[in-house]
């Protein structure tokens, strides 16, 4: 090993694994560094991968990647105890290149993606944990890592340690996370028979279906759950912020349960098979709680940069190209010999010029309404339950009155002032 | 089909234990004193704090290393680690 590189990654989830195979591309010496057993040993996500943002680094990689099934219908329950509100989209132009989004399962997805940057040059190094940053004069110049002699030096070090990013908190660049800023999720995967998938999700083999579950899923608790297809197996997760977890007294693996024998559910996963049990932290404080991002000799990339939007459920997209935009940075860096604040900067810029924290930005109060009011989750959605169900039995009350009588009863459990308070305050938070 | 409780949930998965833990409670007397929730018995989704009367039990081994426990303790009273390299939760699927 040389003693000295370009650039060092710390973590080969997919900000990392983009930055290192970018900087390998641009000619650059790279050494990524990853805890686990293997790259995704350590990982976790819901599911979706984007399209978009991976084809950017390796064009038509759904020829050669490991993915599950294409997602052509992306369907939304507002749930109640017994019932459901449901709206979605199912379109075939979703069911052929270039496709929009796909599910994964990240173990097998992360080891491809990494073994593509070692391809392109860079060295990966697992079973390794970076305990810290070596700064010298207010530069970051390389890593301390748990392996014996385990200094490393670099010009640039880009942190993609996820979303505890202690490496991130030690240079102070935040303080710890509050409670309200993370969601605590957990999900499990069940083996079920591709056929039993296909019946009952009314899919062909090469298609997949994602359901996002509000309401009931999480006890009225801001969060979510989510039902998506693999090939051969269902991902089922729930998540709520941990303070509302804290709060509510609620023990993540119960509410898994409580949803997989929701009366709405249950019949999805009949016969299937627990595979694997999941538990991780999504960074969902938004765009007010990215950290600073670039350093003296450092750069911050994905979830370690808090980098998600949560409404939308993207996230390694966003990981995958902050990752790509840092490395452009570190290569026009290394062109200048100018590792300086002030000259990574320029990734600074560009992430906040993308869709990334335009986005982030779009809903930097959402997070916040939400847990406040809590409203939206826990009365509403039962609400609109009760409001379809007046409005779809057929009674013999005229359809006129059948409405009268629907906002009538919605004024009258919260006032009409607040109901259009409610309304004004949601649009707010998400215009 | 049939749900699992957390013992069986954690049965499902891999874990290359290190000897030493990687969690660490730091005054057990404010657990005992100034914590009657204990929430993170509550909350942590591997069930890894068990309060034994007078001091919290930490099994470490069934950790998935979420972080939750860090930020989600009133009293700061817990020091996290990562495992060794290559030790800890071995994902194999999602």
């Amino acid at each position: 090993m040389p003693e000295k590189f370009d650039v060092i990654v710390v973590g080969a989830g997919p900000a990392g694994t983009a930055c290192a195979y970018t900087c390998a591309k641009g000619g650059m010496n790279v050494l990524l560094i990853e805890r686990g057993e293997y790259p995704g040993a350590k990982n976790v996500m819901g599911g979706v991968l984007y399209r978009k943002q991976m084809e950017e680094l390796i064009p038509e990689f759904w020829k050669e990647a490991p993915l599950e099934r294409p997602v052509v219908e992306q369907r939304f329950w507002m749930m109640d105890k017994e019932s459901v509100v449901s709206f979605g989209y199912k379109g075939l132009e979703w069911a052929v290149e270039p496709y929009n989004n796909f599910t994964v399962l990240r173990a097998q997805f992360d080891q491809w993606f990494a073994k593509k940057a070692v391809e392109a040059g860079a060295l990966l190094i697992n079973e390794t944990v970076v305990t810290e940053c070596i700064v010298e004069n207010g530069k970051v110049v390389g890593v301390r890592t748990d392996r014996p002699d385990g200094e490393v030096f670099a010009d640039v070090v880009v942190l993609a340690d996820g979303v505890n990013s202690l490496l991130s908190k030690q240079l102070g660049f935040h303080k710890e996370f509050r409670p309200d800023e993370v969601a605590l999720t957990v999900m499990e995967v069940i083996n079920l028979p591709k056929d039993k998938i296909n019946d009952r999700f009314n899919l062909q083999d090469n298609q997949g279906c994602t359901i996002e579950i509000f309401g009931d899923s999480t006890k009225g608790n801001l969060g979510t759950a989510f039902l998506y297809t693999n090939k051969e197996s269902l991902n089922i997760g729930v998540g709520t912020t941990l303070s509302s977890m804290i709060k509510a007294k609620l023990k993540p693996y119960d509410l898994l349960d409580y949803l997989k024998t929701h009366p709405m559910v249950k019949p999805f996963l009949e016969g299937g098979e627990s595979a694997e049990y999941l538990a991780h932290l999504i960074p969902e404080g938004g765009f007010h709680s990215v950290p600073k991002v670039a350093g003296n000799g450092v750069l911050v990339v994905g979830d370690a940069a808090q980098l998600v939007n949560a409404i939308h459920r993207e996230g390694s997209n966003m990981a995958m190209h902050s990752g790509q935009l840092a490395a452009e940075t570190v290569i026009e860096a290394k062109n200048r010999g100018d590792y300086s604040e002030s000259s990574l900067n320029g990734y600074r810029e560009a992430l906040y010029n993308s869709f990334i924290i335009k986005d982030l930005e779009k809903y930097k109060d959402a997070a916040h309404t939400f847990e406040k009011y809590p409203q939206y989750f826990k009365e509403y959605v039962p609400m609109m339950n009760q409001a379809a169900s007046k409005f779809f039995t057929v009674d013999g009350t005229p359809k006129r009155d059948k409405q009268k009588q629907i906002i009538k009863s919605m004024t009258a459990e919260r006032g009409t002032l607040r109901v259009l308070q409610d309304i004004y305050r949601a649009w707010k938070a998400v215009k | 089909m049939s749900t699992k409780n957390i013992e069986e949930k954690q049965y499902l998965l891999r874990f290359k234990c290190d000897t030493k833990s990687h969690l660490t409670v730091l005054d057990h007397d404010i657990c005992m004193t100034k914590c009657p929730d204990k929430i993170c018995t509550v909350f942590c989704p591997a069930e890894v704090y068990k309060w034994e009367g007078t001091r919290m039990q930490v099994g470490y081994e069934g950790c998935h290393e979420c972080g939750s426990c860090r930020i989600g303790c009133p009293y700061q009273n817990i020091k996290w680690e990562y495992p060794k390299g290559g030790h800890g939760i071995v994902f194999r699927l999602a």
